[in-house]
C-alpha cells in the first residue's frame, strides 16, 4: 500500500518547485496585463472598471490641459495618469500572473499532447503508431522508458517509474504498476524506467489534462458564490466612494476651494478597495491552482469555496485513519502452553497465507518471539508438508505434516475444526476471543492435532493499526470546529474502538451505501455542510448528496462523476487538506479585503489636507504625516495605492499562511495582522513614497 | 468636565444596566413565539376587540412581502390622514385661534416626518398645527410610527430566530402590541413623573401674566406632558413646544431632564436584550448593548467634555468659562443653566444616537467639535442604540456586515447567528448601508451651490456646511433634530427633506425586511469552535470599527469642510 | 359596483382596510383616550405643576416659576440675555455658530454693559451665564457666580446689606438633585419676588 500516513502533501513539498515569479511566467503575464485593458475584461470587475474610467479621463484631461498649465502642473497630472494606468496593469497582472502559473503547465502539456504518438496495442498482440489525440477508451498502449504516456488510462502490464512533474510540479518519480491503487496514469506524464501497457479510461477530449487546461484557462470560469457576494461589497463600497468623491466638489465649491478633476479622481481611485478588486480573481484562480498541484482536481471554483465551509468531515475507516490492514499486534495462549509455542504455531501457519495478515504473523512472530528458520513442518525441513490455503469453506489456513496439523482461522471455524478431530475446546478461547473482538482487534484462533490429539493452542490478536499522527490532525480538526465521522463495515464495537484510538468524534458503524447517504442527509438537516470520500459506484449517490465528494481516481467512472473533486493520488487522507485549501482561499480573500479598507484611513489624512490646505489652512492639522507638499502627498497615496497591488501578489497567490486555530483566535491573529497592519501599513508606505518624491526634487 | 457631571454619567449607565435587561425581557414576551405574555388579562381583551374591529386574523402569519406590504399601506393610510388633517385643519373643529390649514408643502413635510418618525419640524412651532392636529395626527403618530419600527425589529428577529420557516409574524399585531403593551404603559408613568416635575398637562389656552417689571407674559398651556413622554419613549423628538425639551414647560428641572434622557434610551437599548432573548442566545443580546453603550458612551463624552471645554473665543472677550462650585462653566450659549454643559452634551449625544430628535440645547450653538459629534452620530446611521426597533435593525445590518469582512477571515462563509450571509443578503445590506449616505450626500451638495437653498442659513463659512449637513444627516437618518438655525421651511427643503426622510425610512425598513425574508428560510449551522464568535469584545470591537470607518470613510471629506475645519481654525 | 368589488379584492384590499381601521382605533386610543386620562390624574394629584407652576403676587399672575422672565431695572437680580425676550409664546435661541461675529460682537456689547451695570473692572471676567443666550430664551436661572456679582448693586439699590441679599441668593439657590443632577441655579423671578417682599413689609 502505497497510503503511508506520511504520503500527505504536507510532508512533501508544499508548493512545487516552480517560483512564484518563474520568469517566462511573468513575461507572459506582462503581455496579458496589456492585453486585459480591453473594456470588455474590465467590466466584468466594477472596481477596476472605475479605475479604467478614471485613467481615461485623466489622460484625457492631461492632453487637453497641457497647454494652459504650468510644467509643474503639467508633470504632476502626468504622473498621477501614469500610476492610475500602473494600477489598472497591476491588477491585470496579477490576475494573469495566476492564470499563467496553470497555463505554463497547460501549455507544455498541449504541446506535447499533440505531439505524442501512441504505440496502440492490436487485438493479436502487434502495435500500431497512431497520434494520441485518436485514442478511446479501451485502447491499451504500450509505452517505455523515455516515452509520454498518450493519455489517461490504467496501467494493466508492468511497473514503471513515471515523472508526472508536468501536471503536479512534483519532480521525485513516482511508482505506477498493475493493479491496485497505482495503476492509475496520467496523459503528459512521462514514463522514466521499464515499460507498461496502459488501458485508456477517458474519452478524448475528456482527459483530466483537457480539464485542467479548461479551468486553470478560465475559460468556463465562473465567480464563486462567494466572489459573488464579495463583488456585492466591493461594488456597494465603490458606489458610496463615488459619492463621497462626486459631492465633495460642491462642499469645495461652497468652501471655495474648488478641485481638480484629476485630483478628485486620485482621491477616488486611492479610496475604492482597488486592493481587493485587483487581486479578487488571482486569489481565486490561486486556489483551484493549489488544489491542482495538490493532485486534485476541482470541477468548480465553487467546490474549493464549500470545502472551507465544511463541518462534518465522513471518512473512510480503512485506508484513511488506520494503515488498511490488519496486523498481528499479540499472542495469547490457551492454558497450559507457552506463548513461543503458540508463536511457533501460528507462523507455521501462516506461511501459507499470502494476505497482508498473514504476513504481519509471521513477522510478528519472528521479531517478537525469535522464530526463525522453522521449516513448514517445524520438526526440520521435510518435503512431506503440504500447505493448506485460505478457503472460503473452511475459513482457516495451514499446514499438513505427516500426522501434524495446523490450523489458524475464524475461532468458530477453528473451534469445529478441533471437534472434529476430536480434541476439546477450553472455555478459555471464547473469553479471549470475546475479549479481542471488544477491544476492536479481530481474533484468530491457532490449533493442531499432534499425535492425533487436537487442541486448542491459543489466538492471534489482530489489530487495525491507526496511522501515525492521526489523532492530533483529528484534534486539530475539532479545534478548527470540524467533526470527524469515521465509516467502516465492522461491526459498532470494533469500530467504536478504533475510534477512540484515533480520536474520532463520531462512528458510522456497519456502513453501507445507504447508510452513508442517510448519515449525509441528516447532517446537512442540521445544517452541516459535509465532505467525505468514495471511489465505488454505490458511493456515487452519497458523493453526489455531499456538499464536498472527493472521488478517487482510481475509483469507478460513475464515482468521479459525481463527486465535484478528483483524488488523483486516490489518497483520502488528502480529504483534510482539501478543507484546509478552502479555508485558506476564504481567508486570503477576507484578508485582503480588510486590508484594502483599513489603507482608506490613511489615505484620506494624505489627501483631503493636501486638497484643501491651500484655502482652509487649518486643514493642515490633519497632514499628520508631515508629507512635503500637496502634489506629493497626493502622489505618494496614488503611487502607494498602486504598489501594494504588486506587493500582495505573492500573497494573493501563495495565500495567506494557514493554522489550525479556532475561529476566534483565528480572527484575533487575522485582524491584528491585517486590519491592524492596514490601518498602519500605508502611513509608513506613503511618508516613504513622499520622502522619495521630494528628494528625488519633483515636487 | 465637574464631577457631578461624571456622576450623572455613571449614574444614568448603571440605572440603564438595571432597567434596559428588565423591559428587554418583557419586550422579548410581548414579541415572542410563546403564547403567554405577562399583562395578559389587561391587554387581550383590548387586543382582540382591535383585531374584531380591523377584521385582522392575529394567527394568521405574514411573508415578508406581505409584512411589507401591510406596513406601506399603514404608512400610506397614515401618511395621506396626516397631510388631509393639516389641509383642513382651517375648516375643521378644535381650532381656538383660528389657525389657517396648513401650506401643502409643509404640510407634506409635516405629514412625512411624523409617519417616518423622524419628527423634524419645518413648522413654526405652536403657532401653526390646530389643536386637532396635534391630538388627531401628530401625537398618534409618535405612538404608531414608533409601534412600526418596533414591528420591523420583531420581524427582523424572528427571520433570525426561526429555521426554514417562511413567515415573520403578523404585522398588524406587532403594531397592536407594541403600541398597547409598552409604548402606552411606559408613556403613562413617564408623563405622570414629570408632570410631578413642573411639565404642563392641562387643556388651557394661554394664561396672561403681568411680570414683575409690568410687562405682559403669555404662559402657555396644554397637554403636554403626555406627548413628550411619548415623544422620548418612541424616539419621535417632536416637541410639543417650538424649543423642544429646553422649554422649561417640557423639561422644567434637572430631575424631569434625568428622566426624559433616559426615557430616550432605554427602549432602544432594551431591544438588544430582547433580542438576546428572541434568538435564544442572550449573549448576543450582551454583546449587542455593549457595542450601543461603548459608542453612545464614547460619544457623549465626547460631547459633554467639549461642550464643558467652552468656546476659546469667548476667552479673549473676558467671558469666564471655568467650571467653579458656583457655575457649571463650559459654552453655554444656546443652553440652559440647569443643565449645563454636562446635561446638554450627554442629551446631545443621546438625542443624535436614537433618532430621537429632541433637543435640550440648541445644537446649532454648540462648539464645532460638539455639533460636529452629534452630526457623526447620527452619520453612523442611528445604531447607538438608534430609534426604537429601527437602530436594532440598523445594527444587526452591521454586524452582518462586519461578519461578511471579517468572517472570511476565519475561513468560512460568513454566518450570523448560523445563518450564512451570501450574495443574496449582501445585497440587501449594501442597499440599506447605500440609501441613507446617498440621499443625504447628494441633497447636501445640491444645496451647498444652490442659491434659494443657500438662503436659508443663518451663518455661513464652514458652519453654514454644518447646518446644511446636519440637517440632511437628520433628515436621513429619521432624527429630527436641527441646527436649528437652518430655515428649513422652504419649498426646497420641505421636499428634498421630505424625500430623504422617506428614503431614511422605507430604502431602510424594506431591505430590512427582504433580509429577514431570506433569513428566515435559512437553516442555522449549530454553532462550533470554527464559527466565528459573535458574542465576544473583539467582535463587538469589530462592529464599532465598521460602523466607525464605514461613516468615517463616507463623510470624512465633507464634514472635514464643515465642523472639522470649523474646531480646527477655533 | 361590480368594478368596485374587482378592485377590493387586490392585493392592496387587506392592508388598506386593515390600515384605516387600525389608524382609527389607536387615534382613539392614544389621541384622545390616552391624553385625557393622563390630564385627568395629573390635575387631581399634581394640580400646581400640570398648570405651569404658577407664580400669584396679590392674586394676580406675575409668571411661572418655571418661566424666566426680562428684568431690567437695577433693583432687580437680572435674567440671562434671551434671543425671544423671554416671550412665553415664542421660545428660542439664537441658533448662531460659536464663530459666528455677529454673535461674538453681541457677547462682546453684552459684557461690556454687564460690567458697566454692575460695576465691575473693564477687565473683569464675566460669568458665561450672563452674556449668552439660553436655548429657550426662557430660562428661570442664573449661576450663583452670576448673582453673586450682581448682589452688591441690588443691596446697595434696595438699601439692604449685602449679607442679606447674598442669604436670599443662597435660599433661592437649587442645588444638585441627589448631590450629582444638573448645575446649581438661582431662580430670578423667586428671588426678585422675595426681594420685592422684603422690601413691602420694611
Amino acid at each position: 500500500m502505497n497510503r503511508s500516513a506520511g504520503s500527505s502533501a504536507r510532508d512533501r513539498h508544499p508548493l512545487p518547485k516552480r517560483s512564484l515569479f518563474d520568469p517566462r511566467i511573468v513575461r507572459g503575464a506582462l503581455v496579458e496585463a496589456v492585453k486585459k485593458l480591453h473594456p470588455r475584461v474590465q467590466a466584468r470587475n466594477p472596481v477596476m472598471f472605475v479605475v479604467l474610467v478614471g485613467s481615461v479621463v485623466t489622460t484625457v484631461l492631461f492632453i487637453v490641459d497641457a497647454g494652459g498649465n504650468t510644467a509643474a502642473e503639467n508633470v504632476f497630472a502626468a504622473l498621477v495618469t501614469l500610476f492610475l494606468w500602473f494600477t489598472v496593469l497591476f491588477a491585470n497582472f496579477a490576475e494573469a500572473m495566476a492564470e499563467g502559473r496553470g497555463k505554463a503547465q497547460a501549455d507544455t502539456l498541449r504541446k506535447t499532447r499533440a505531439e505524442t504518438m501512441a504505440l496502440r496495442r492490436r487485438p493479436d498482440g502487434t502495435v500500431e503508431k497512431v497520434p494520441a489525440t485518436q485514442l478511446t477508451v479501451g485502447d491499451e498502449c504500450v509505452v517505455a522508458a523515455g516515452e509520454i504516456i498518450p493519455g489517461d488510462g490504467d496501467v494493466i502490464e508492468g511497473v514503471a517509474s513515471v515523472d508526472e512533474s508536468a501536471i503536479t510540479g512534483e519532480s521525485a518519480p513516482v511508482i505506477r504498476e498493475s493493479g491496485g491503487d497505482r495503476s492509475a496514469v496520467t496523459g503528459g506524464t512521462r514514463v522514466l524506467s521499464d515499460v507498461i501497457v496502459v488501458r485508456i479510461t477517458a474519452r478524448p477530449g475528456e482527459t483530466f489534462l483537457d480539464r485542467m487546461i479548461a479551468l486553470v484557462e478560465g475559460a468556463e470560469r465562473k465567480k464563486t458564490p462567494n466572489e459573488i457576494a464579495l463583488n456585492i461589497l466591493l461594488s456597494g463600497l465603490t458606489i458610496i466612494f463615488l459619492l463621497a468623491v462626486v459631492t465633495l466638489q460642491p462642499f469645495a465649491f461652497y468652501s471655495g476651494a474648488q478641485q481638480n478633476v484629476v485630483v478628485l479622481i486620485a482621491l477616488l481611485v486611492c479610496l475604492i478597495p482597488t486592493t481587493i478588486g485587483a487581486l479578487l480573481s488571482a486569489i481565486g484562480i490561486a486556489g483551484m491552482d493549489r488544489m491542482v498541484q495538490r493532485n486534485v482536481l476541482a470541477m468548480s471554483g465553487r467546490a474549493v469555496e464549500a470545502s472551507g465551509d465544511v463541518t462534518t468531515l465522513l471518512l473512510d475507516k480503512t485506508g484513511t485513519i488506520t494503515l488498511g490492514d490488519r496486523q498481528a499486534a499479540a499472542f495469547v495462549p490457551m492454558p497450559g502452553v507457552s506463548e513461543d509455542r503458540l508463536a511457533i504455531a501460528a507462523y507455521r501457519s501462516s506461511l501459507a497465507d499470502d494476505t497482508p495478515e498473514g504476513r504481519s504473523i509471521v513477522s510478528y512472530a519472528k521479531a517478537h518471539h525469535g522464530v526463525e528458520g522453522h521449516g513448514v513442518n517445524g520438526h526440520g525441513q521435510g518435503d512431506t508438508a503440504v500447505l493448506v490455503p485460505f478457503s472460503a469453506t473452511t475459513r482457516m489456513s495451514g499446514v499438513d505434516d505427516d500426522g501434524y496439523q495446523v490450523r489458524k482461522g475464524a475461532t468458530d471455524a477453528v473451534q469445529r475444526w478441533v471437534k472434529e478431530s476430536g480434541g476439546e475446546v477450553p472455555g478459555a478461547l471464547a473469553d479471549v476471543a470475546e475479549g479481542i473482538a471488544g477491544a476492536g482487534g479481530t481474533p484468530l484462533a491457532v490449533a493442531e492435532v499432534h499425535d492425533g490429539t487436537a487442541r486448542v493452542l491459543g489466538v492471534v490478536h489482530l489489530k487495525d493499526v491507526v496511522k501515525a499522527g492521526m489523532r492530533e490532525r483529528f484534534d486539530q480538526l475539532r479545534a478548527m470546529g470540524i467533526r470527524t465521522v469515521m465509516v467502516t463495515g465492522d461491526n459498532p464495537r470494533t469500530a467504536r474502538a478504533i475510534a477512540d484510538e484515533a480520536g474520532v468524534d463520531d462512528v458510522l458503524a456497519e456502513a453501507t451505501p445507504e447508510d452513508k447517504l442517510a448519515l449525509i442527509r441528516r447532517e446537512q438537516r442540521g445544517g452541516a455542510l459535509v465532505a467525505m470520500t468514495g471511489d465505488g459506484t454505490n458511493d456515487a449517490p452519497a458523493l453526489a448528496q455531499a456538499d464536498v465528494g472527493v472521488a478517487m481516481n482510481t475509483g469507478t467512472q460513475a464515482a468521479k462523476e459525481a463527486g465535484n473533486m478528483v483524488d488523483l493520488d486516490s489518497n483520502p487522507t488528502k480529504l483534510i487538506e482539501v478543507v484546509e485549501i478552502g479555508k485558506q482561499l476564504l481567508i486570503t480573500r477576507g484578508a485582503l479585503t480588510t486590508f484594502s479598507i483599513a489603507n482608506d484611513v490613511a489615505k484620506y489624512f494624505a489627501i483631503i489636507p493636501a486638497m484643501f490646505s491651500g484655502v482652509l489652512p487649518a486643514l493642515d492639522r490633519l497632514n499628520i504625516m508631515g508629507l512635503a507638499s500637496a502634489e506629493s502627498a497626493i502622489l505618494a497615496a496614488v503611487i502607494f495605492n498602486a504598489l501594494v497591488i504588486v506587493a500582495l501578489i505573492p500573497i494573493s497567490l501563495r495565500g495567506v499562511k494557514f493554522r489550525a486555530l479556532t475561529a476566534a483566535t483565528m480572527l484575533r491573529r487575522n485582524l491584528l495582522l491585517y486590519g491592524l497592519g492596514g490601518l498602519v501599513a500605508p502611513f509608513v508606505g506613503i511618508k516613504l513614497i513622499d520622502i522619495a518624491i521630494s528628494a528625488l526634487g519633483v515636487f | 468636565m465637574s464631577g457631578a457631571g461624571w456622576v450623572q454619567f455613571v449614574v444614568l449607565i448603571i440605572v440603564l444596566l438595571v432597567t434596559a435587561p428588565l423591559l428587554g425581557r418583557y419586550i422579548a414576551r410581548v414579541y415572542g413565539d410563546e403564547k403567554k405574555a405577562p399583562g395578559d388579562r389587561v391587554f387581550l381583551p383590548v387586543e382582540r376587540l382591535i383585531y374584531r374591529i380591523c377584521r385582522v386574523d392575529p394567527e394568521r402569519e405574514q411573508r415578508w412581502t406581505r409584512y411589507a406590504l401591510s406596513l406601506i399601506g399603514f404608512s400610506l393610510v397614515s401618511f395621506l390622514a396626516l397631510f388631509g388633517l393639516q389641509r383642513l385643519q382651517g375648516s375643521l373643529p378644535l381650532n381656538p385661534v383660528e389657525l389657517p390649514s396648513v401650506a401643502p408643502n409643509v404640510a407634506f413635510n409635516v405629514a412625512v416626518s411624523f409617519t417616518t418618525n423622524t419628527n423634524w419640524q419645518a413648522y413654526g412651532g405652536e403657532s401653526t398645527m390646530s389643536h386637532l392636529t396635534q391630538m388627531g395626527g401628530l401625537a398618534v403618530q409618535n405612538f404608531v410610527s414608533a409601534a412600526v419600527g418596533m414591528a420591523v425589529m420583531a420581524a427582523l428577529i424572528r427571520g433570525l430566530a426561526r429555521r426554514r420557516a417562511s413567515t415573520l409574524g403578523n404585522f398588524w399585531v406587532d403594531l397592536t402590541r407594541g403600541t398597547v403593551r409598552i409604548l402606552l404603559p411606559l408613556s403613562f408613568l413617564v408623563a405622570l413623573v414629570l408632570i410631578s416635575q413642573g411639565v404642563i398637562q392641562n387643556f388651557n389656552g394661554h394664561t396672561v401674566a403681568t411680570t414683575v417689571e409690568g410687562a405682559r407674559q403669555l404662559i402657555p398651556g396644554g397637554p403636554g406632558a403626555s406627548q413628550i413622554a411619548i415623544k422620548q419613549l418612541g424616539t419621535n423628538g417632536g416637541g410639543f413646544f417650538d424649543m423642544n425639551s429646553a422649554h422649561p414647560f417640557e423639561n422644567s428641572t434637572v430631575v424631569s431632564n434625568f428622566v426624559e434622557t433616559w426615557a430616550i434610551l432605554i427602549i432602544p437599548f432594551a431591544m438588544a436584550f430582547a433580542f438576546g432573548r428572541m434568538v435564544g442566545d442572550r449573549r448576543q443580546g450582551r454583546a449587542v448593548f455593549g457595542i450601543m453603550l461603548a459608542v453612545w458612551g464614547a460619544m457623549s463624552i465626547g460631547a459633554m467634555l467639549t461642550e464643558s471645554g467652552g468656546n476659546p473665543r469667548l476667552d479673549d472677550l473676558g467671558v469666564s468659562q471655568t467650571i467653579t462650585e458656583d457655575q457649571s462653566g463650559g459654552y453655554l450659549e444656546g443652553k440652559e443653566v440647569r443643565f449645563g454643559p454636562a446635561a446638554s452634551g450627554l442629551w446631545a449625544a443621546s438625542t443624535t444616537g436614537t433618532s430621537n430628535g429632541s433637543v435640550n440645547s440648541m445644537h446649532d450653538s454648540a462648539t464645532p467639535l460638539g455639533g460636529g459629534l452629534a452630526m457623526a452620530h447620527m452619520m453612523f446611521g442611528e445604531v447607538s442604540p438608534g430609534g426604537v426597533g429601527v437602530g436594532l435593525n440598523g445594527l444587526l445590518i452591521m454586524a452582518i456586515l462586519a461578519v461578511f469582512i471579517a468572517g472570511l477571515m476565519v475561513g468560512r462563509t460568513p454566518e450570523y447567528l448560523g445563518k450564512k450571509i451570501q450574495a443574496a443578503e449582501m445585497k440587501l445590506v449594501m442597499l440599506y448601508v447605500l440609501a441613507m449616505p446617498a440621499v443625504l450626500l447628494t441633497f447636501a451638495a445640491i444645496s451647498a451651490v444652490y442659491g434659494n437653498a443657500l438662503g436659508s442659513l443663518n451663518n455661513d463659512g464652514p458652519h453654514g456646511l454644518s447646518e446644511i449637513l446636519y440637517g440632511f444627516a437628520s433628515a436621513a437618518n429619521n432624527n429630527g433634530s436641527a441646527f436649528a438655525g437652518l430655515d428649513s421651511s422652504t419649498t426646497w427643503y420641505t421636499t428634498t427633506q421630505g424625500i430623504a426622510m422617506l428614503v431614511g425610512r422605507f430604502l431602510l425598513i424594506i431591505p430590512v425586511l427582504a433580509l429577514a425574508g431570506s433569513m428566515v428560510r435559512k437553516e442555522r449551522v449549530p454553532a462550533s469552535p470554527g464559527t466565528m464568535p459573535t458574542h465576544t469584545p473583539l467582535f463587538g470591537g469589530l462592529v464599532v470599527g465598521v460602523v466607525v470607518i464605514v461613516a468615517g470613510l463616507t463623510f470624512f471629506p465633507a464634514l472635514a469642510l464643515g465642523p472639522i475645519v470649523e474646531h480646527l481654525s477655533l | 359596483m361590480r368594478r368596485l368589488s374587482i378592485r377590493l379584492n387586490g392585493p392592496w384590499t387587506g392592508p388598506l382596510t386593515a390600515a384605516v381601521g387600525m389608524l382609527l382605533v389607536f387615534t382613539l386610543i392614544t389621541g384622545v383616550v390616552y391624553p385625557l386620562a393622563v390630564t385627568g390624574v395629573a390635575q387631581v394629584a399634581f394640580n400646581d405643576q400640570a398648570n405651569g407652576s404658577l407664580l400669584e403676587r396679590d392674586g394676580e399672575v406675575v409668571g411661572s416659576r418655571w418661566m424666566g422672565q426680562p428684568f431690567t431695572s437695577v433693583e432687580y437680580f437680572h435674567s440671562r440675555p434671551s434671543a425671544v425676550e423671554y416671550d412665553g409664546s415664542a421660545s428660542g435661541g439664537h441658533n448662531l455658530g460659536p464663530t459666528n461675529p455677529v454673535l461674538l460682537d453681541e457677547i462682546d456689547r453684552l459684557a461690556g454693559e454687564y460690567r458697566q451695570v454692575n460695576g465691575l473692572a473693564a477687565d473683569a471676567d464675566v460669568p458665561v451665564d450672563a452674556v449668552t443666550a439660553s436655548a429657550s430664551g426662557l430660562d428661570p436661572h442664573i449661576s450663583v457666580a452670576n448673582a453673586v456679582l450682581q448682589a452688591d448693586r441690588v443691596a446697595v439699590e434696595r438699601g439692604v446689606p449685602v449679607d442679606e441679599v447674598l442669604r436670599l441668593v443662597d435660599e433661592h439657590t437649587s442645588g444638585r438633585t441627589l448631590g450629582f443632577l444638573g448645575e446649581r441655579g438661582v431662580n430670578v423671578l423667586e428671588l426678585n419676588l422675595t426681594l420685592d417682599g422684603l422690601s413691602s413689609r420694611s
